[in-house]
């Protein structure tokens, strides 16, 4: 009898237990306000963010929120996982409506068909183009750009003054006259992994694309990086290398490339906007500017883009719509992206709007010669053996035998 | 088991009075019961709030497992005749989660393709292709919109120049007179319809789901396409060339005439073999094995990186082990001072995380900037991560400087459990001091060491960690076909074959290699354990 009496109170004592833990969930989710009116019933718009970005979206969101009903959360995590998870939780249901993403994501994205379409009309007219065709698949577009960014030349302007070099060898010229003949330019290549996408510019320069575009600016999956042009630059790798000049080493890490540019041992430098605050707290005045070219063409870097992705599996796709358009898209939310995150915006106006701090016109002007880094998802068999013949025509390996490998590879893997 | 003999857990007690067992003998709530009863009240509140979730999230698989595990947890610490669960329960709960579970997971993803453009279902696959096939007619202007509705049925109300149209999923736009318009030109009244206001779009889900799905044709003629709208205010002519047929499973091209049918990859192909971008998860039997060991681009490499994490495994198990029991046999004779502090120092980088201590190595074995070659080479010009026997000698090193403390911590503790006599007794009978060592010491150390050394050896075979910190698995093998590099042991193989990393995730593949790098440990420990029993026997 007594037993039956305890089992009863265990089981009032964890019904108890069971109602206050389930409460609490429902009090904590605050921080994103539940607005009068619609009191827990409204529909909520979940969206993924990296920490840089989550501010500005809560801010854009308050807005949303007093005007729809609806509820906003936005989850933070980090930039790198967001494409995994995304991946990976879209299909089981459990995914955001929206999330923030880079442009060369897109042709998994696609394939796995866990993206939707969206339609900015009008305001198309109002963005980069360079942007809208990074987020551009098959014709169709696939997220909101908010942001690009772009390596560019970065000069030590107390080492080798003020006159940005146009050709490979005005800038070779410029440092050794400084006194810098041992080193007179840093190529980052991540240690002894290689590095190709910060130094794409001087292979564009010999006329080299990683992949063919076809006419209307798409990625088709024909593999550019063979033929003379290809030979050429790796020729050119082989020659500033070990074998060559010297000047190229497999030994130059993120931390050790900012050092030796920040402490003035090496007066130029390619890098993304990413390097700019280390640089200036070590006091170094830089200029930014377009990077030289080495083969002679326009040397053009990898644009990347950041943009908001729909979800295809979004159960709130109106709202999320009229969320992206009509309050992610405006030139204040762009304005606040900015100051969150100093990219260059990919919204014309506000872009110029930010382009009087030089810095931020020096990377502009070097992504405008820019091309969008491929979003078709053969670009990913490309780094693995990209990469690695880097690091080997700068230890002296034979150009051409070297790279004609490199591309055979390539082209094997895409094939499978 | 003893279990159920009334008294026979208690030897000590009087035999003449058997006492019942300690459930039947409740008299009241003790603290031992009450204990018990606060414990089971969590683990049910637990338990309750997860079925609970689970039941929100649909996953009902899960919510049958939570009931039946709970039902059991709760018959089994009420119940009287369950004693020998009551102990074992836990295990076996943590068991089938963290060990059974993981493994049938595995098993059962190595047999399908799920991976990149295979993630979903082939619902989904076909709800992406549709998606991607709806094009925005080019030259469609954007039109202000509202939407109407009549009872159960939802229509486009639409404004261009001034004249209003409206039409339903079944009825083409058609004009409506007498409409108003607001300064914007969005339709606030429509005869015969009742608008639907946006704030009510906003917060109604199955309202909303509807008008994004809704398609208001334009004219009877079905290739002047239809009108959708995206955020509710605004409507545009969309076109879309693919028709989906569910009996027959295929989408059609009704420009084209083409005609997709699923293949068993999972993927809609034309019978040219044109492909849709978007495909779905399905099995695919041995593939993945078979095509680890038989796809001649892997098998070459794939055996040298078998070869070095087999090398990798053993020779840090042998030379940290030997470092290790060096230095413990030094710093454990009595005559060495400041034994304690000494000791303490040795087991240090075995606190660090390896990860970091991994990085700072990186940084100190750089080539050009680091200070092994710099202050211990004067300067020589060493590649240490560059090339592929110094990478090897770099790992084996960094992985020695970091495993060794550990063997130095154990073996301390098992030389100290050497009986003194015996060694005496050899020492009387005029052993030397390395025969002393040969036959009695370390035979004794490895009866209890060499279990521990198995575990190490299967700890290191998986040791990616270190890889991936210190090289990376590069430098890569020149040319090769396929991403991997002279430092690389199976598991990071795995991670780059896998694309995990970054490009074409291959999660089918990865399960297959998992497995069998699986089994590899499996043999190699039920092997070497076996010999170890032939120790305990000497």
């Amino acid at each position: 009898m007594r037993k039956h009496l305890a089992l009863g109170v265990a089981v009032v004592a964890s019904a108890a237990l069971l109602a206050a833990c389930s409460g609490t969930p429902s009090s904590s989710d605050g921080g994103t306000s539940p607005t009068a009116g619609t009191g827990g019933g409204g529909p909520e718009l979940v969206i993924w963010s990296d920490a840089e970005r989550a501010e500005a979206i809560k801010n854009a969101a308050a807005s949303f929120e007093a005007d729809s009903g609806a509820t906003v959360t936005v989850v933070q995590k980090n930039f790198e996982d967001l494409r995994a998870d995304f991946l990976a939780q879209v299909p089981t249901g459990e995914g955001p409506d929206i999330t923030v993403g880079a442009h060369d994501w897109l042709g998994e994205l696609v394939e796995s068909g866990v993206v939707d379409t969206i339609d900015l009309g009008d305001r198309a007219a109002d963005f980069e183009q360079v942007t809208l065709d990074a987020f551009t698949y098959d014709g169709q577009l696939y997220a909101l750009p908010y942001a690009q960014e772009a390596v560019a030349l970065i000069q030590n302007t107390a080492l080798v003054g003020s006159t940005a070099p146009t050709t490979w060898d005005e800038m070779i010229r410029m440092a050794t006259d400084a006194g810098f003949a041992e080193r007179p330019f840093i190529l980052y290549t991540n240690g002894a992994e290689g590095d190709m996408y910060t130094s794409y510019a001087f292979q564009t320069s010999f006329g080299a694309p990683v992949f063919v575009q076809d006419d209307a600016g798409s990625y088709t999956s024909e593999v550019g990086l063979g033929g003379d042009a290809g030979l050429a630059y790796a020729q050119w790798i082989h020659d500033n290398g070990k074998a060559g000049t010297g000047y190229f080493t497999d030994t130059i890490d993120y931390d050790i490339s900012n050092e030796l540019f920040a402490t003035g041992q090496s007066p130029f430098i390619v890098q993304g906007p990413w390097t700019i605050p280390t640089f200036r707290d070590a006091g170094v005045d830089v200029l930014v500017s377009p990077i030289p070219s080495a083969g002679g063409q326009t040397a053009s870097p990898f644009v990347g883009v950041q943009g908001f992705y729909l979800s295809a599996q979004s159960k709130n796709a109106l709202l999320a719509n009229e969320f992206l358009a009509s309050y992610v898209a405006s030139d204040e939310a762009q304005q606040a992206l900015y100051e969150a995150d100093p990219r260059i915006p990919a919204l014309t106006a506000v872009a110029e709007s930010v382009a009087d701090d030089p810095v931020i016109a020096g990377f502009l002007a070097s992504a405008q010669n820019g091309v969008p880094m491929p979003n078709i998802p053969e670009m990913g068999a490309v780094w693995d053996f990209w990469n690695p013949a880097q690091i080997a025509l700068i230890n002296g390996e034979d150009p051409a035998a070297t790279w004609t490998t490199m591309v055979a590879n390539i082209e094997s893997a895409i094939a499978d | 088991m003893s279990v159920g003999q009334p008294g026979a857990e208690r030897p000590g007690s009087a035999p003449a009075a058997p006492r019942e067992s300690a459930a039947r003998d409740w008299r009241g709530p003790g603290w031992g019961f009450l204990v018990k009863l606060l414990l089971m009240m969590v683990v049910n509140a637990v338990g309750g709030a997860a079925v609970l979730s689970a039941y929100h999230a649909r996953s009902w698989v899960i919510l049958g497992v939570l009931v039946v595990l709970l039902a059991e947890a709760d018959w089994i610490y009420f119940a009287r005749r369950t004693r020998p669960l009551k102990y074992l329960y836990p295990g076996l709960v943590f068991l089938a989660v963290f060990q059974v579970f993981t493994l049938l997971y595995t098993g059962y993803v190595a047999f399908t393709n799920y991976g990149t453009g295979h993630l979903g279902s082939m619902q989904q696959a076909v709800d992406a292709a549709l998606i991607q096939d709806e094009r925005r007619a080019e030259d469609s202007p954007t039109y202000p919109l509202a939407v109407v509705r009549d009872g159960d049925v939802l229509g486009f109300a639409v404004s261009q120049d001034g004249e209003v149209r409206v039409g339903t999923a079944d009825d083409p736009l058609s004009p409506v007179p007498g409409a108003a318009l607001d300064d914007r030109g969005v339709p606030t009244q429509v005869p015969g319809w009742e608008v639907v206001p946006r704030a009510t779009l906003f917060t109604d889900a199955d309202l909303q789901q509807r008008v994004v799905s809704l398609r208001v044709p334009v004219s009877d003629d079905a290739e002047e396409g239809s009108l959708r709208t995206r955020e509710g205010a605004t409507a545009a002519v969309y076109t879309s060339s693919l028709v989906w047929d569910a009996d027959a499973r295929t989408l059609t091209n009704t420009d084209t005439g083409v005609v997709y049918a699923p293949d068993d990859r999972g993927n809609f192909v034309s019978a040219e073999g044109d492909r849709l971008a978007a495909g779905w998860y399905v099995d695919v039997g041995f593939d993945n094995f078979v095509r680890a060991f038989t796809d001649r681009a892997y098998a070459g490499p794939l055996l040298q990186v078998g070869a070095w994490t087999f090398a990798f495994a053993i020779l840090t198990v042998l030379t940290s082990f030997g470092l290790g029991l060096l230095f413990a046999m030094i710093y454990n004779d009595p005559r060495v001072r400041g034994r304690k502090v000494l000791r303490t120092v040795f087991i240090l980088p075995y606190a660090f995380p390896a990860f970091m201590s991994a990085l700072l190595w990186r940084g100190m074995l750089n080539a050009e900037f680091g200070v092994v070659n710099e202050w211990f080479l004067l300067g020589a010009d060493v590649n240490w991560l560059g090339d592929p026997w110094l990478a090897k000698l770099a790992i084996l090193w960094v992985n020695l400087w970091l495993s060794y403390p550990y063997w130095f911590l154990v073996t301390t503790g098992a030389l100290q459990a050497v009986p003194s006599e015996t060694l005496e007794a050899a020492r009387v009978d005029g052993a030397g001091r390395w025969r002393q060592f040969r036959s009695i010491t370390l035979p004794l150390l490895l009866v209890s060491t060499a279990p521990l050394a198995i575990a190490s050896f299967a700890f290191n075979f998986n040791n990616f960690t270190i890889i991936f910190m210190l090289t990376g698995g590069g430098p890569a093998f020149r040319g090769a076909s396929v991403p991997m590099g002279s430092t690389d042991i199976l598991i990071s193989a795995i991670y780059q074959i896998s694309g995990v990393s970054g490009g074409r995730a291959d999660y089918g593949l990865a399960s297959a290699l998992s497995i069998v790098v699986f089994v590899v440990i499996g043999v190699v420990s039920a092997l070497a354990f076996r010999q170890t029993r032939k120790l305990e026997e000497m």
